[in-house]
């Protein structure tokens, strides 16, 4: 993400198809591309593959290919830990952060790319700025000000915390993508007699859906995976979240690997399977120039 | 469409407000609480000390200095190996095979996962009595009963390639973004001049990502001077504090101990670092300089 920090490049058309050269007789193409890519895929799976055999195969059995097949650690960690009520709470603040953060970020990136105004300068200072924030470093006073808010032990406070650690950045891309809507669509409808409001809805907005998309997983992601403040701000166990959840199952599971292994799978599938959905996205998002500082 | 309305100040009002009370209030307090003396445990003993933590933070407390070695160390050793990997990855994955979309989100994938999740995964396969080095025992290659977070002499690279399983899609993601940006032409200029693809690797494809790579190296550096929830998972900082980054030393202050004022004084040595990052930041990708 960080592209969006980068100076504007000219912005380049996506090339055309690439000219099939095919080279099916280039034995070299084994050593630098299929190999090294084969060992690389080994790297990234192994670990997931470890995590799905823990979790599906029986207490004590040390096969690699988990079969027959158990659910009694999912059992064992949904019920019987409280993973299903984490996992809600997980998904109540993902969800509610991925909501705020669009929606601010689409008013502020609109304000950013559409109009010229004091302080605009300073403002995108700002927000780069926040990239250099760690959240680790400002438990200390964020749990103050939470706490005489009255936001301890709430998830309303726990997706205040995410939204306003996200948002900077989920202005800037959003800038950047309606900026790459073009402006005389939206003039035309205004001088079909449209307001700013509506032109914005009937014109803007639908061209923005791929943003929406992507900024929004990245807020949902962003939440669902966010550890130290839910730790630090909601110590009580029925507002755990997932990444809480299994913090403790890592010392408490030490001897259940299979419990261990099940509670990763239910915090693995949802956002893994968010980002194989915007992954394309976010490659094409990006090169395609969208993002500019 | 250049106005003068108070439109653009409605519409970034709420983040404002959020900036203002989540972030820059915060960092104000931080100053504020590092000249105090400030437990959450031990409240009767709270009140202004003056620069009392930070005496003792340069001058007495040795594991500070340490935090900070083994920070630069972190940052040092991470950051470049997840740029190498990053860029060997980016550039396979940008050329044309069967099934290219599929490998492309399965290597990036481990973007998505949290620290947590990370540690999780981790302790799994590198457990000593079922994990992935007891199997290769079982198969004849190296000894069983390996553990290699509870080693001192293995904990530190153990710790290493787990984030970097996690750290290099960053990387291989922005450098893929920017290499699909590279005209076709060029390299076909170059090829017709008789570039090879070495040659074409470093006069055409490195110059064209320098900006990106400074720029994605530099964030990428205080991102993992940043990060907390993998080393506080996966080793606790340990073991004997080997593993402890400063942050890492913040947050235990503040989740363990409670002792904010303290915690903030070393907080604020975090902000100075940050800074001088930031400012670098800004200075490299030329900020100022756009009208």
């Amino acid at each position: 993400m960080t592209q969006t920090l980068t100076r504007p490049k000219t912005v380049v058309p996506p090339p055309p198809a690439p000219p099939r050269r095919r080279k099916h007789r280039d034995p070299s193409r084994y050593f630098r591309l299929h190999l090294p890519l084969v060992l690389y895929l080994l790297f990234t799976l192994i670990p997931f593959y470890w995590m799905l055999v823990f979790a599906l195969r029986p207490a004590g059995e040390t096969s690699l290919v988990p079969w027959p097949i158990t659910f009694e650690h999912f059992d064992t960690v949904w019920n019987g830990v409280g993973f299903g009520l984490f996992f809600q709470n997980s998904l109540i603040i993902g969800v509610g952060t991925l909501v705020v953060v669009t929606v601010f970020a689409l008013m502020g990136g609109y304000a950013l790319a559409r109009f010229k105004f004091r302080g605009q300068r300073v403002f995108l200072l700002a927000l780069l700025c926040t990239q250099f924030i760690p959240g680790a470093m400002m438990l200390i006073p964020l749990f103050v000000i939470f706490k005489s808010a009255g936001l301890l032990n709430s998830l309303t406070g726990l997706i205040i915390a995410d939204t306003a650690f996200q948002l900077p950045l989920a202005l800037i891309l959003m800038s950047g993508f309606v900026r790459n809507v073009p402006v005389e669509l939206e003039e035309a409808a205004m001088v079909d007699g449209c307001t700013r409001l509506r032109a914005f809805f009937a014109v803007t907005l639908p061209q923005l859906k791929p943003a929406l998309v992507a900024v929004g997983s990245f807020a949902f992601i962003g939440a669902w995976n966010n550890f130290l403040f839910a730790l630090m701000f909601a110590s009580k166990q029925d507002k755990f979240t997932l990444p809480v959840g299994l913090s403790y199952a890592l010392g408490e599971f030490n001897t259940d690997f299979g419990a261990l292994a099940a509670g990763g799978v239910v915090a693995a599938v949802p956002v893994v399977l968010v980002f194989a959905v915007v992954q394309k996205f976010l490659v094409q998002g990006l090169s395609a120039g969208a993002v500019k500082g | 469409m250049r106005t003068r309305t108070w439109a653009p100040y409605a519409l970034i009002a709420p983040t404002l407000l959020l900036m203002a009370v989540f972030l820059v209030y915060p960092i104000a307090s931080v100053g504020w609480f590092s000249l105090r003396q400030h437990t959450v445990t031990q409240p009767w003993k709270n009140g202004f000390i003056g620069f009392e933590n930070f005496r003792r933070m340069l001058f007495e407390d040795e594991l500070f200095w340490q935090s900070l070695a083994f920070s630069a160390k972190w940052v040092a050793v991470e950051v470049g190996l997840q740029l190498v990997l990053g860029l060997v990855l980016a550039l396979i994955v940008n050329e044309t095979f069967v099934g290219r979309a599929m490998a492309r989100a399965l290597v990036f994938s481990p973007w998505a996962v949290s620290g947590v999740l990370t540690t999780g995964i981790w302790i799994l396969l590198y457990n000593p009595s079922t994990g992935i080095f007891q199997q290769l025992a079982q198969w004849g290659i190296g000894d069983p009963g390996t553990s290699v977070l509870g080693d001192p002499a293995t904990v530190f690279p153990a710790t290493v390639v787990t984030e970097l399983w996690r750290g290099v899609p960053f990387f291989a993601i922005l450098l893929l973004a920017d290499l699909q940006t590279i005209p076709n032409d060029l390299y076909e200029a170059a090829s017709v001049d008789g570039a090879g693809r070495w040659r074409r690797f470093v006069s055409v494809t490195l110059p064209h990502l320098r900006d990106a790579i400074v720029l994605s190296t530099l964030l990428r550096a205080v991102w993992e001077f940043n990060n907390v929830d993998l080393i506080y998972t996966l080793t606790g900082g340990g073991p004997a504090n080997q593993t402890t980054t400063l942050p890492l030393y913040v947050a235990r202050k503040a989740v363990d101990s409670h002792d904010f004022g303290y915690g903030s004084a070393l907080t604020m040595a975090g902000f100075v670092i940050l800074l001088f990052f930031s400012i670098l930041y800004l200075r490299v990708s030329k900020f100022g300089s756009r009208a």
